[in-house]
């Protein structure tokens, strides 16, 4: 009894403008309740929306990086329905003819391979203010300030068959997003909301009824709750019952997902197109202009990476998933550090130094400059690579430039082969049972008599000579 | 189109409109006379005509992005009819 | 005072004949003995003040041509600081925090403005009987309707307590009323006047206009309330000529279509008289009379009456208790507070017409009813663009019969039935008026003119014409 899972994933992404989608007033984050929230906000009597030319723009700028079509003259819709973060029972969404039509995006998942998935939509609309349960006992506290902000909602083909894929697909979007720079991504704050439509179905059959999940604000959460929605839907349908097609909110405190009250059931949106306003007219001036200023995108800059700098798909797919990454491995490469090595050591060193101390690539105290030069002397064999790494940690503490820690600690690699010989030599001289066990055939001993030198040199010696010479006075 | 009792009180709901036991059926009677006229619309051959939603042929303008709204916070909340701490207050809503 | 129109008002001030606080006080005495309900608030006071600072100005010569001119207000545009309650229980207690662009452009000539006048619940009505604060009479028999839903102002213009006095037009409600008060009314262009801060009825089909004496006045005030607003994205960016220039061209040569669907069964004989004569009068002017078609003119009403309420069971879903407005005692729960706020707040006709609209645009009945009203619409849109191909204006009668009996209209079908006229004008967008021609039975008849797509020029050029060889806009009920 193979089973297959569907997948399609809901994105709801809040677009970075200045002001809210049909009003003038502020959309930044964390002001005090109700002081961002205009007489438009608020669906005063007689109050009308005028469309934000930004989200406009940065809605294009969207449809354009996954090569979808754009709608030149897409259509405004009110979605009808009653709840108190809803200031005028209709949210002004998009529906029959959205701004940006068909269009797909290249994942990767973790066996390395590459899949397409498809974008149906991504239509335009306001956000709905936020309740707040916990201020009252007996009341429900409304705050107006998010109502209005300018959200993407980004509708991809149900084209996910794991609970690995949609995060895949998500964390592209994710990334996408950001690139582009219209959202900030910031998942914490709801800046970037994933809902996940998930069915499942025997192999060959038709589409299985599937359940929305919503509340999910984490990739780990995503993939957690896609799991137990399918593990809960195939339990019930080898039991011989049906799956009702149903909103579900994920708890991540239980782990577990719960049906919604009936706020979402038998709900009419009877849509229509708004009155209010217009038909969004997209002129090919105005496409040329948005696409001429469209960042290079991941997909490219990873191909890029491959052909242009040899590296692995992998090591391309890992820098070019955050914008702020590939830029500063980008200065690197500009600074003439090889790409390989900088690679190595921006997915190694510098990531696990970020993550420690909770940075992002943007605040750490290490420039791409920097880190290059750092490079630059290994490559010039003025350190060992070993070296590098304590030179790497008192540049993140604060201690002075490549050149001066080198210069204070004393760094420099011996390289003058006759010093090295002749280290060589004393351990040579000072360890006569193992040289007389390799030379019997045990030649895993070479490790230790390289070991001894470092130490001897204070892993100052360059460990390339090292190997070379002692393979010459062993043998 | 004739609409039934049941049916006319899911509109109401849908509308959030409380129809009494007691008026249903003249609310029925009434709404049923009025589809009659609607209904009308069925016989019209509209043959290749398009929807009209506005009455002019204008595209929508954009408004450049820039904050122009104050905060006008505390006399929105004075006319409102229940608030507390900032905020338009609800009786409790279970999600 | 009362008996001048605007034009000779504002000579009056000019001339230092009287002051604009003497003019108000005048208007407000009569207000204050007038019984007909017209007004739901009085702004005594703050009409004081603004003609005393209006008197300031003229004396500084800082003035405009409207300056110290009073005028009655629809209460469905919003004014700060005062009610605004779009004739509904459920607004009874609002006061606005904003101005509509419209009260704004007015108090920017300094204009005074002596109250917000009685109106049809939410727009909604043919005869002012759908009022939460009661009924208005019609100044000509006060046991009769003035027509609605602009019923207030009609009747205080009518009445001369107040010289002119704004309005709103969906489906007739400033023609009907202004047609059975025997004043002017305008509905201009969709899109000439902002509906920023006019309280929603039918998006796609509201537009405010001014109600008034004369076409001479209603030019004075429409280069006032014309105009482009950002506010408003169905504002059109047309500039706004002197409406006032343009009324003395001579109406010889001019091409008047009368359409043969408005002259059949239903139409009150004694109506027909009065605009057949009217018509007579024209040519007597050397216009040319010719019939046309607009063969939809039937469907204008199942169509009207299912875009009309789809828009307005989604414009009034705001009205929740929540943030302003009338919310109910002790909501037990969010249903309830729903529930019994909007069932209490809402008065019958709107919550049929609620009814209506959430029905029309539930699911499953979309494309059979508003998706067909507004292929209809073009329908209708295409038989005046036809028409006008022909001629310049289109004549014909504003409502099948004059005013009736006040209560004796029970049945909302009949009522709807009787818009048959006026609602195809709305649907299509073009500018209407209706000027007084005369009476049957005692009660006034309004002859109507509908023009082309941004021809108010031309409409009031002819509705003023006709008023310079006629005398039925000098006519007052005061004279019976």
């Amino acid at each position: 009894m193979t089973w297959e899972t569907v997948i399609g994933l809901e994105i709801h992404s809040q677009l970075k403008t200045k002001s809210k989608i049909f009003s003038g007033a502020s959309t930044s984050f964390g002001s005090k309740a109700n002081t961002q929230a205009c007489a438009v906000d608020l669906g005063f009597p007689g109050v009308l929306p005028v469309l934000n030319q930004e989200a406009v723009k940065m809605a294009l700028r969207f449809g354009l990086s996954v090569n979808a079509t754009i709608n030149k003259n897409s259509i405004f819709a009110r979605k009808n329905y009653f709840y108190p973060d809803l200031p005028k029972g209709y949210q002004i969404s998009q529906f029959e003819i959205p701004i940006v039509g068909n269009g797909a995006i290249d994942i990767t998942l973790d066996s390395g391979e590459n899949k397409m998935v498809g974008i149906t939509r991504a239509h335009l609309e306001e956000d709905a203010g936020k309740s707040i349960h916990d201020l009252y006992d007996d009341y429900t506290a409304i705050d107006l300030n998010r109502a209005g902000t300018p959200l993407l909602e980004i509708v991809s083909e149900p084209d996910m068959s794991s609970a690995q894929e949609a995060v895949a697909y998500a964390k592209k979007i994710h990334a996408l997003v950001q690139y582009i720079d219209i959202c900030d991504g910031n998942m914490q704050e709801g800046s970037f909301r994933c809902d996940a439509n998930v069915s499942v179905r025997k192999k060959g059959a038709k589409l299985g009824t599937r359940a929305e999940l919503k509340n999910i604000n984490s990739f780990k959460f995503l993939e957690k709750a896609i799991n137990l929605e399918v593990d809960r839907q195939i339990d019930i349908l080898e039991e011989g019952g049906s799956v009702i097609q149903e909103t579900r909110l994920y708890d991540s405190i239980k782990n577990e997902t719960r049906s919604m009250r009936s706020k979402e059931e038998a709900n009419d949106y009877r849509y229509f197109p708004d009155p209010d306003l217009l038909p969004v007219a997209i002129s090919d001036e105005l496409l040329i202009e948005i696409k001429k200023e469209l960042p290079e995108l991941p997909t490219e800059k990873k191909l890029r990476f491959v052909e242009k700098l040899e590296l692995s798909s992998y090591d391309a797919e890992v820098l070019t998933s955050q914008k702020e990454v590939a830029d500063y491995f980008e200065i690197m490469i500009n600074q003439g550090a090889d790409a390989k090595l900088s690679a190595n050591w921006v997915m190694g060193e510098l990531s696990a130094a970020l993550n420690k101390n909770q940075l992002e690539i943007s605040d750490s105290p290490i420039s791409a400059n920097e880190l290059s030069k750092l490079l630059s002397r290994i490559t010039d064999n003025t350190i060992s690579g070993k070296i590098a790494k304590d030179v790497f940690k008192l540049m993140w503490d604060g201690n002075g430039s490549v050149d001066e820690i080198i210069e204070k600690q004393g760094l420099k690699q011996v390289t003058d082969s006759s010093a090295i010989e002749s280290i060589i030599d004393d351990v040579i001289a000072n360890n006569p049972d193992q040289v007389q066990q390799y030379k019997d055939g045990n030649s895993k001993l070479l490790g230790f008599f390289v070991g001894q030198v470092m130490k001897a040199s204070q892993g100052k010696a360059n460990p390339k000579q090292v190997n070379e010479i002692l393979n010459e006075k062993l043998s | 189109m004739s609409l039934d009792n049941k049916k006319v009180k899911e509109i109401a709901y849908l509308a959030r409109l409380n129809i009494e036991d007691s008026e249903i059926e003249q609310s029925t009677a009434e709404l049923n006379n009025i589809l009659k006229l609607m209904d009308k619309l069925g016989e019209i051959d509209t043959g290749e005509a398009q929807p009209m939603a506005h009455p002019l042929k204008m595209s929508q303008r954009l408004r450049e992005d820039n904050v122009t709204e104050e905060d006008l916070s505390e006399e929105f909340q004075a006319i409102a009819p229940k608030t507390g701490k900032g905020h338009f207050l609800v009786p409790t809503v279970i999600e | 005072m009362h008996n001048l129109t605007i034009a000779e008002q504002i000579k009056g001030l000019r001339n230092k004949d009287f002051s604009s606080l003497e003019l108000t006080q005048h208007y407000l005495n009569r207000i204050n003995d007038s019984e007909l309900n017209a007004f739901i608030s009085v702004t005594s006071n703050q009409a004081l003040s603004q003609a005393k600072e209006a008197d300031k100005k003229i004396a500084n010569g800082k003035s405009s041509s409207l300056t110290g001119i009073p005028y009655a207000h629809k209460d469905i545009f919003c004014t700060k600081g005062v009610k605004t309650t779009a004739g509904s229980k459920m607004l009874d207690s609002f006061i606005s925090p904003y101005d509509a662009t419209l009260t704004n452009k007015l108090n920017a000539e300094n204009m005074v403005m002596l109250g917000k006048t009685n109106m049809d619940e939410f727009a909604m009505g043919s005869s002012n009987e759908n009022s939460y604060f009661g009924p208005v009479q019609n100044p000509w028999d006060t046991e009769k309707v003035p027509g609605g839903s602009s019923g207030g102002s009609a009747a205080a213009v009518a009445a001369r307590i107040s010289p002119f006095a704004t309005g709103t037009d969906t489906g007739g409600s400033i023609r009907q009323p202004a047609s059975l008060c025997g004043i002017t009314g305008l509905k201009p262009t969709y899109g000439r006047i902002s509906r920023y801060g006019m309280i929603a009825y039918a998006s796609s089909l509201d537009q405010a206009g001014p109600l008034t004496r004369t076409a001479e006045d209603a030019a004075i005030v429409l280069n006032a309330m014309a105009g482009f607003d950002t506010n408003d994205s169905t504002s059109a960016n047309k500039s706004v000529p002197d409406y006032t220039q343009c009324l003395k061209n001579s109406v010889n040569g001019l091409k008047i279509g009368l359409p043969k669907e408005y002259f059949s069964d239903g139409l009150d004989k004694g109506v027909e008289k009065v605009v057949m004569q009217s018509i007579k009068e024209y040519e007597s002017m050397g216009a040319k009379v010719q019939e046309v078609s607009l063969p939809n003119t039937i469907h204008a009403i199942p169509a009207y009456y299912i875009v009309a309420p789809c828009e307005c069971s989604s414009n009034l879903s705001r009205f929740d208790g929540v943030k302003y407005g009338y919310r109910c005692e002790d909501p037990r729960d969010l249903n309830d507070l729903y529930l019994r706020s909007r069932s209490e707040g809402f008065g019958d006709e709107v919550k049929r017409r609620i009814m209506i609209g959430t029905y029309a645009l539930s699911a499953g009945y979309y494309d059979a009813y508003y998706l067909k009203a507004q292929k209809v619409r073009q329908l209708i849109s295409e038989d005046f663009k036809k028409a006008f191909k022909d001629v310049d204006v289109i004549m014909s009668p504003v409502s099948p019969s004059a005013a009736f009996d006040l209560g004796s209209v029970k049945d909302p079908v009949s009522m709807y039935l009787a818009d048959i006229y006026t609602l195809s004008v709305n649907l299509a967008g073009l500018p209407g008026m209706s000027i007084p021609a005369g009476f049957s039975d005692n009660l006034p008849v309004g002859l109507q003119l509908i023009g082309n797509h941004w021809s108010e020029e031309l409409l009031l050029n002819t509705a003023h014409q006709f008023q310079m060889r006629t005398d039925w806009h000098n006519y007052s009920p005061a004279d019976r």
